[in-house]
């Protein structure tokens, strides 16, 4: 197998890697910050109920959590799921998993916020929605960028673990390849492809935060 | 009519009183100045007035509306969060350490509250910013932001802010403290500036002569009660209790 094929059938492995990527930031971040609400909620029970869910999704391997995610509907239950479910066990585990994270970093750059923020707001009028939306919400954002790029590199070479799913992102296929043909190349050429992933997320991301570093 | 009253105030912090039984009014165009050592309570008692901190005990009133009474038993009862919003118009802060939005320019600073929370025009509001900050003698700092200003020109920025508000009442917490001797004598120039055109001001400040030459009632606390107050020139020069003797002994010129 010449090298154009490997890299023609990569690239659609890459597309679906892609597409984990992007469908997991799109639900993670979001869901993420109302996790990071809820961790920090004067509610106790609610507070030690998201305790608990980061212990979990941070403590134990993802790609353990993926496959909890889709046995166990049919295992516990025995709900037979459809076909597409292959992908939305993906979707869901990753999402859950990154929230978590993400759900961490927002606190960290929520709480280093200074108190006198919030009393300028409160002074002035603000309620909490207007003093979080306005004030402290685009703060946060800045404050959590090189923790956020972290973690979105992180997700990059994470999407390799859908294999255990069978499904066929670029890791799963780089795999078939190698074993099929015994070569190695597949698996270097799938690792050059996440690189180059990851060099553009890096590149993107250094742009957002200089776009920031107008204020300090 | 009083511009504020502040009635039997209590508040403590755990097992440590703070203040213990404090009445203070303001009229309109009075400069009132608090003078004290660290720790009297002065600062708190700001706090208290500006609703960042509750009282346990007594009276909040701003313009003849309560924004807190106290009950039989002498404990404070906040009114509903919707009156206290609109007393908030009533009153601004400037802060020690300023606490300008850095991620908003000056102008922003300055427009964003009485658009916002004001709900009012936006090119009138903008027209005033600029009267402001003129005024300030910041004209050239409307697209800065707070982090490329020196602390006096961020102080000044912070008191127009709170001026665009309208307030009826302006306080001061320690607006010089964290400045050197150069700027704090900026920030002093404007409060005198404000004082002629009989802003109603009460200011918490270390500042002895400032103090004296700015406002027409001065009042020292220390331990969390009012232990002398009077006129200004006849307090600092002429301190009846020994406490107030003590403290400012170690100020005379």
């Amino acid at each position: 197998m010449s090298l154009s094929v490997i890299i023609q059938q990569l690239i659609g492995g890459m597309g679906s890697s892609m597409l984990i990527f992007m469908l997991t930031l799109l639900f993670s971040m979001p869901l993420g910050l109302l996790v990071a609400f809820g961790r920090m909620s004067k509610c106790k029970p609610l507070q030690a109920i998201i305790k608990v869910f980061i212990a979990i999704f941070r403590g134990t391997p993802l790609m353990l959590q993926l496959l909890v995610v889709y046995f166990a509907p049919f295992y516990l239950f025995r709900i037979s799921l459809p076909r597409w479910y292959r992908f939305g066990a993906v979707i869901i585990g990753f999402a859950i998993n990154y929230a978590a994270y993400f759900a961490e970093i927002y606190r960290s750059g929520i709480e280093s916020i200074p108190v006198g923020q919030y009393e300028a707001a409160s002074v002035l009028g603000y309620n909490k929605q207007q003093t979080f939306i306005k004030i402290i919400f685009p703060q946060m954002v800045k404050r959590v960028m090189p923790p956020v790029t972290n973690e979105v590199i992180t997700l990059v070479k994470d999407t390799s673990l859908a294999f255990v799913l069978a499904y066929a992102e670029m890791f799963t296929v780089a795999k078939q390849i190698a074993a099929a043909q015994t070569n190695i190349m597949p698996l270097f050429v799938a690792g050059v492809f996440y690189f180059v992933f990851n060099a553009v997320v890096a590149f993107v991301m250094e742009g957002i935060e200089k776009k920031l570093s107008y204020y300090r | 009519m009083k511009v504020l009253e502040i009635n039997h105030c209590n508040k403590s912090f755990g097992d440590n009183e703070v203040l213990k039984d404090i009445s203070l009014s303001v009229s309109e165009g009075q400069v009132i100045s608090i003078i004290g050592p660290s720790g009297s309570g002065k600062s708190t008692l700001l706090r208290c007035a500006t609703m960042l901190e509750t009282m346990d005990g007594g009276d909040l009133i701003y313009l003849g509306e309560y924004a807190a009474k106290a009950n039989t038993e002498g404990k404070a009862i906040y009114s509903d969060k919707e009156t206290l919003q609109g007393i908030k118009k009533h009153f601004g802060l400037v802060f020690q350490n300023f606490n300008l939005f850095p991620h908003y320019s000056v102008m922003r600073n300055i427009t964003e509250p009485p658009i916002l929370i004001g709900k009012r025009p936006k090119e009138e509001v903008y027209a005033e910013a600029r009267e402001l900050l003129k005024k300030m003698g910041l004209s050239d700092k409307e697209d800065a932001y707070p982090c490329e200003l020196s602390g006096g020109q961020q102080q000044r920025v912070s008191i127009a802010r709170a001026l665009a508000m309208k307030p009826k009442i302006l306080f001061f917490d320690e607006p010089t403290s964290a400045l050197d001797p150069e700027l704090t004598g900026e920030i002093l120039k404007v409060i005198k500036d404000l004082a002629a055109e009989h802003m109603t001001m009460v200011i918490v400040t270390h500042e002895m002569s400032f103090a004296r030459d700015v406002s027409n009632h001065i009042i020292f606390m220390d331990g969390g009660v009012i232990v002398e107050e009077g006129d200004p020139k006849e307090l600092i020069n002429n301190p009846k209790q020994e406490r107030t003797k003590a403290f400012l002994s170690r100020f005379q010129q």
